[in-house]
């Protein structure tokens, strides 16, 4: 059955796609400041600054829409932001020459947004995509019935 | 930059961010206190505006990146007004903390504005 109403866009959902959209801005319009301007000094970390964006903005769209294909978007999109973060995370702390090659701009602003597990967001892409996970799994399709009568708030929707 | 402006406005902002969120938390809907309180976050942002046009005929010189320092007011300038119209279309309790979220966010970038002004 196509549903018309998403599923996902309700109650506290809401909150989770407005942080989403923040972060998305965020991860977007630095990352063409630092393409536009400095992008020599460090092209892999800025080339992951542009696709984190771009993951970002697919996750907001993907968690605003209804129905399955854009559910499995959404899964898709936000355990790639997670491992992203992760994987960055490690790497930023293991080597981070590997981001930015001259060691004169190591530890410098020349960050991406999963840079240190997100530590320049206040650690908040590490933990969103763990919400938004919990929030993907709370929201199966299928399972509305049950959400919608446990959760006064996506009655309210 | 004026230091204690920022500063004040970032306190304002904060201030704003938890009254919003306790607001969506204790079940309110969106009204005009909370709206108005993110109607004041975005005229202080248009004060911060004017001082950052007129600060460097004033002497007051920007040592860091100017073009980053106008990409974060901008975005900043864009968040109120967007958290209003979703307040506005969504009247659910929910919109008072997405409110919130914006306010916060404005808050944060106002003080790394502040760091890339001065940096």
């Amino acid at each position: 059955m196509v549903q018309k109403t998403s599923t996902r866009a309700v109650g506290i959902g809401r909150v989770l796609i407005a942080v989403y959209a923040i972060l998305a801005l965020a991860a977007t319009a630095r990352s063409v400041f630092q393409i536009s301007t400095q992008f020599d000094q460090a092209p892999l970390a800025y080339s992951l600054s542009a696709l984190s964006g771009v993951i970002y903005i697919m996750a907001t769209i993907a968690l605003i829409m209804p129905g399955r294909r854009w559910y499995a978007i959404a899964w898709a999109t936000i355990s790639f932001e997670f491992v992203g973060v992760v994987l960055v995370g490690l790497l930023s702390i293991i080597d981070p020459s590997v981001f930015v090659p001259s060691s004169q701009y190591a530890h410098s602003d020349h960050a991406t947004v999963w840079s240190y597990f997100g530590i320049g967001y206040g650690f908040v892409p590490l933990v969103l995509p763990i919400l938004g996970m919990l929030w993907l799994r709370h929201t199966r399709p299928g399972h509305n019935a049950e959400v919608a009568a446990d959760d006064p708030a996506v009655q309210d929707a | 930059m004026i230091d204690w402006f920022t500063w004040v406005q970032a306190g304002i902002a904060t201030a704003v961010a938890l009254f919003c969120i306790v607001m969506g938390l204790a079940k309110r809907q969106p009204n005009d206190y909370t709206v108005g309180a993110m109607a004041l976050i975005e005229v202080l942002l248009l004060v911060q505006l004017v001082v950052a046009i007129v600060a460097p005929f004033a002497g007051n010189q920007a040592t860091g990146s100017v073009v980053e320092f106008y990409i974060y007011l901008v975005v900043a300038l864009l968040l109120p007004p967007l958290a209003v119209v979703w307040a506005l279309v969504d009247r659910s309790r929910w919109s008072n903390v997405v409110m919130g979220a914006g306010a916060f966010a404005v808050a944060v970038m106002i003080v790394r504005m502040l760091q890339i002004w001065t940096a």
